[in-house]
């Protein structure tokens, strides 16, 4: 009993102890809203993401580390549109922090800012895991991240008030890079328009609206559901029909679909980054796309 | 009176952080709500007229498509200008998202409907299942009867009350058509500080497995210790009060001070003002690289039984202890992932130590059926582990084992030793350590479904060994599950 009382003793003192005061602590779910945050508040802020580009965002669990990083953090920067609602909600529950709870200021969803693609007309299981959103994967696109980071720089002006001018100064500098990168990039991903090609896993829908490629087919029957080999050979008979040019995975699926429709087709297979990280090449937002737009030119080359 | 701290510290941690934040939050409160309806109102008006910009900008664009048409001129505007003109047409997309995204998700309240059911072939029949050894904890027997089971269909409804508070509702409703309120509680979400403050009708936070519920289990049935020392589960009619240390470790103290529902108290029936059973518990956990991540804690429970009857199954005898009955707890777990990607492969190891020192008296023969009831002093301190293993080798499959143990204790009856009565008039009591394992296959084509095959080597009791198979399948509709570690 005396045990008892002493933890009551330190949680009392620890709980009316004062916050610590410092650079506004951003908790990213996800790689490429860590490093659009990172683009905005530059030092203002200390960006911890809860993943990496080589995990399944759809299958994260809300782990001891990710419940102690939010009970610190200043904002949630999340993607939003269900892509973390099965681990998310259960860390803020249990953070006990208020500043983060759905609906204050301190929570972000990126894909609030943005159109989202593929809402599905009918929400059923039958057709998988689907977002009833849409289709989660927004930073696809790149344009979106000029968006995204608009209102982040919003949100975080109002967090830290003090450096409000900094952090919209740092969006217009972020924002005229983008928008150049954007043009270059727009410019060497020509040969790329109108091209078909297969996915692996439905994640490229705003990479493919961007650029212009033709989506033939996804190698998974039903998003988040495992391809089979039934489904598998009807891809493949739509080949000799209506042939892709590649077939394209993200970094964290394993490329055993894709190397069989490959070797099937005779068509190459092409890893793209998921997220920033993903690869080796892609290290922050713009190397993100380069690497991405560099493998898709790659693969077209054969 | 031993409970008197517990209940002192919660009432202390009820009224201090809400007291301090009744005063100022009330006026942040009205501002911060003034401020929301003046954003939500602006921001429908920037969506109705940005929605007006899309039609148009889209109208027009379908005419320059069509004009178009043939010639497969490149989409891109910017390889002509370098300052591309997206802006106007990145507008057009964009409203869509503003109208469809404000609905938080499709499922307000989150309601979900958990249905199981299974098949089982025992070489005993379970009405003659018992811990050799322990007195039983009455929980729900599984699997119920041999053959066709129905397991039990779980509601659950959830939500966010307002700011402040969430709340969170779980009926169960079993096989024979009784229905059961499994939670029903109110949690805080806005005290800050990292403190979290929960009432009503809850699962106890002491263990790993105990706030799990069944169709969160690895196994078709719960480990032996939790079927022998809490009937399943710890069930809390109370208080709970769990504080988050500000570190990036993990680490957490949990106090509850409630009428408990389960065995080994007897609560239900208890009628005082004030503290009647009482848990804590620390957890501390974190991660190792990007693949491993782990949790251990100890917990602590205690309750004062009073006349808690149970039925010698051996002899038939009806008997009954009062006293103090204590619960100590270690539980561990570790994931594995490669690189913390858990869908084609990821291994997880859990164990739970239990020990559990029971003092006071033991009443023999209640009903005054074998030569007369009689009491004496009891003193005893059972104990049980299980460890298993779970590993997902592929995609939708996985394989697990499970060894659990319990061990009855040397008991000092004070009946036995004063020569009024011999071990043979306990029998159920008589030293063992009932064992068991079990193997299990589970196959999920989706994260909502499971179908799961289940093979154990029951020797709980010492004439016999009980080969128990399970086929089970247990699927979920309604608001997507939580990810619970």
């Amino acid at each position: 009993m005396r045990k008892c009382v002493e933890i009551a003793l330190f949680m009392l003192m620890a709980a009316l102890a004062p916050a610590a005061e410092g650079a506004v602590k951003v908790f990213a779910t996800v790689p490429e809203w860590g490093a659009l945050a990172r683009e905005i508040g530059g030092e203002r802020v200390e960006v911890f993401v809860a993943t990496n580009g080589l995990q399944d965002p759809h299958r994260i669990q809300a782990k001891p580390s990710l419940i102690a990083k939010a009970r610190s953090a200043d904002i949630i920067v999340a993607n939003g549109a269900e892509l973390e609602i099965g681990w998310l909600p259960l860390v803020i529950q249990n953070s006990g922090n208020p500043r983060i709870q759905t609906g204050q200021t301190g929570y972000f969803e990126a894909a609030r800012h943005v159109a989202l693609l593929e809402t599905p007309a009918i929400i059923d299981r039958s057709q998988g895991d689907v977002h009833p959103a849409g289709n989660p994967h927004v930073h696809g696109d790149p344009r979106n991240t000029l968006y995204v980071g608009e209102a982040l720089s919003g949100r975080l002006a109002r967090i830290d008030p003090e450096n409000a001018s900094a952090y919209r100064e740092a969006y217009r500098k972020f924002a005229e890079k983008m928008r150049k990168a954007i043009a270059a990039w727009e410019k060497a991903a020509l040969p790329l328009k109108n091209v078909p090609v297969l996915v692996q896993h439905k994640a490229f829908s705003y990479l493919e609206s961007w650029l212009g490629l033709i989506e033939n087919g996804a190698l998974e029957p039903l998003p988040g559901i495992e391809p089979s080999s039934a489904h598998l050979s009807e891809i493949a008979a739509r080949q000799a029909v209506n042939p892709a040019r590649m077939v394209i995975y993200p970094s964290y699926q394993y490329d055993a679909p894709s190397r069989w429709i490959s070797e099937r087709a005779k068509i190459p297979v092409v890893m793209l980054p998921s997220t920033v990280g993903g690869t080796d090449e892609s290290g922050d937002l713009f190397m993100f796309y380069e690497d991405t737009i560099r493998r898709l030119l790659k693969g077209l080359e054969g | 009176m031993k409970y008197a701290p517990i209940a002192v510290f919660a009432a202390l941690f009820i009224s201090v952080p809400l007291s301090a934040a009744a005063a100022g939050k009330d006026e942040i409160a009205q501002i911060r709500a003034r401020l929301e309806q003046i954003k939500n109102l602006y921001e429908q008006r920037i969506a109705t007229l940005e929605e007006r910009l899309a039609r148009a900008e889209k109208r027009a664009e379908e005419a320059v498509e069509s004009s178009r048409s043939s010639r497969a001129l490149p989409r891109v505007v910017s390889a002509a200008a370098p300052e591309p003109a997206e802006p106007a047409r990145q507008m057009a997309q964009r409203p869509v998202s503003q109208a469809l995204s404000r609905s938080p998700g499709a499922f307000n309240p989150e309601i979900s409907l958990i249905l199981s059911g299974n098949y089982t072939r025992l070489s005993k029949n379970p009405d003659e299942r018992r811990f050799q050894g322990l007195m039983p904890s009455g929980g729900e027997r599984l699997p119920e009867t041999r053959s066709f089971n129905l397991g039990e269909s779980e509601l659950s409804l959830s939500a966010n009350i307002d700011p402040f508070f969430r709340g969170n509702f779980r009926l169960a409703i079993a096989p024979d058509n009784s229905v059961g309120i499994e939670e029903a509680n109110i949690q805080t979400l806005g005290l800050g500080n990292g403190l979290n403050l929960k009432a009503g009708r809850f699962l106890s936070g002491v263990g790993y497995l105990n706030e799990h519920h069944p169709h969160e289990w690895d196994f078709s049935d719960a480990p032996l210790p939790y079927q022998a020392f809490f009937g399943n589960s710890l069930g809390m009619d109370g208080v709970q009060a769990r504080w988050l240390a500000p570190s990036d470790t993990f680490i957490e103290f949990g106090l509850e001070t409630a009428r408990a529902r389960s065995f080994p108290a007897t609560d239900e029936t208890r009628d005082k003002n004030g503290a009647i059973s009482g848990a804590a518990f620390a957890h501390v956990g974190g991660d190792v690289g990007a693949s491993n991540s782990w949790r251990a804690g100890v917990s602590y429970f205690a309750a004062r039984p009073r006349e808690r009857g149970y039925e010698d199954s051996v002899s038939g005898t009806m008997n009954s202890f009062s006293g103090r009955s204590r619960t100590w707890i270690a539980d561990f777990i570790w994931k594995w992932a490669p690189n913390g990607n858990s869908r084609y492969r990821n291994l997880k190891i859990q164990g739970e130590y239990f020990s559990r020192p029971e003092k006071g008296t033991l009443t023999y023969d209640l009903d005054s059926v074998a030569g007369g009831t009689q009491s004496d002093r009891y003193k005893n301190r059972s104990s049980g582990f299980y460890a298993q293993a779970v590993y997902q080798f592929m995609p939708k499959w996985r394989v697990g084992y499970r060894y659990d143990q319990l061990a009855s204790g040397n008991a000092s009856i004070g009946l036995v030793k004063s020569g009024a009565l011999t071990m043979d008039d306990l029998p159920l009591l008589r030293r063992y350590r009932p064992k068991r394992s079990t193997l299990m296959l589970d196959w999920s084509p989706s994260e909502f479904s499971r179908v799961r095959l289940q093979f154990a080597r029951d020797r709980t009791r010492p004439e016999t060994t009980d080969n128990q198979l399970w086929i089970q399948y247990i699927m979920s509709m309604g608001a997507h599950g939580a990810h619970k570690f």
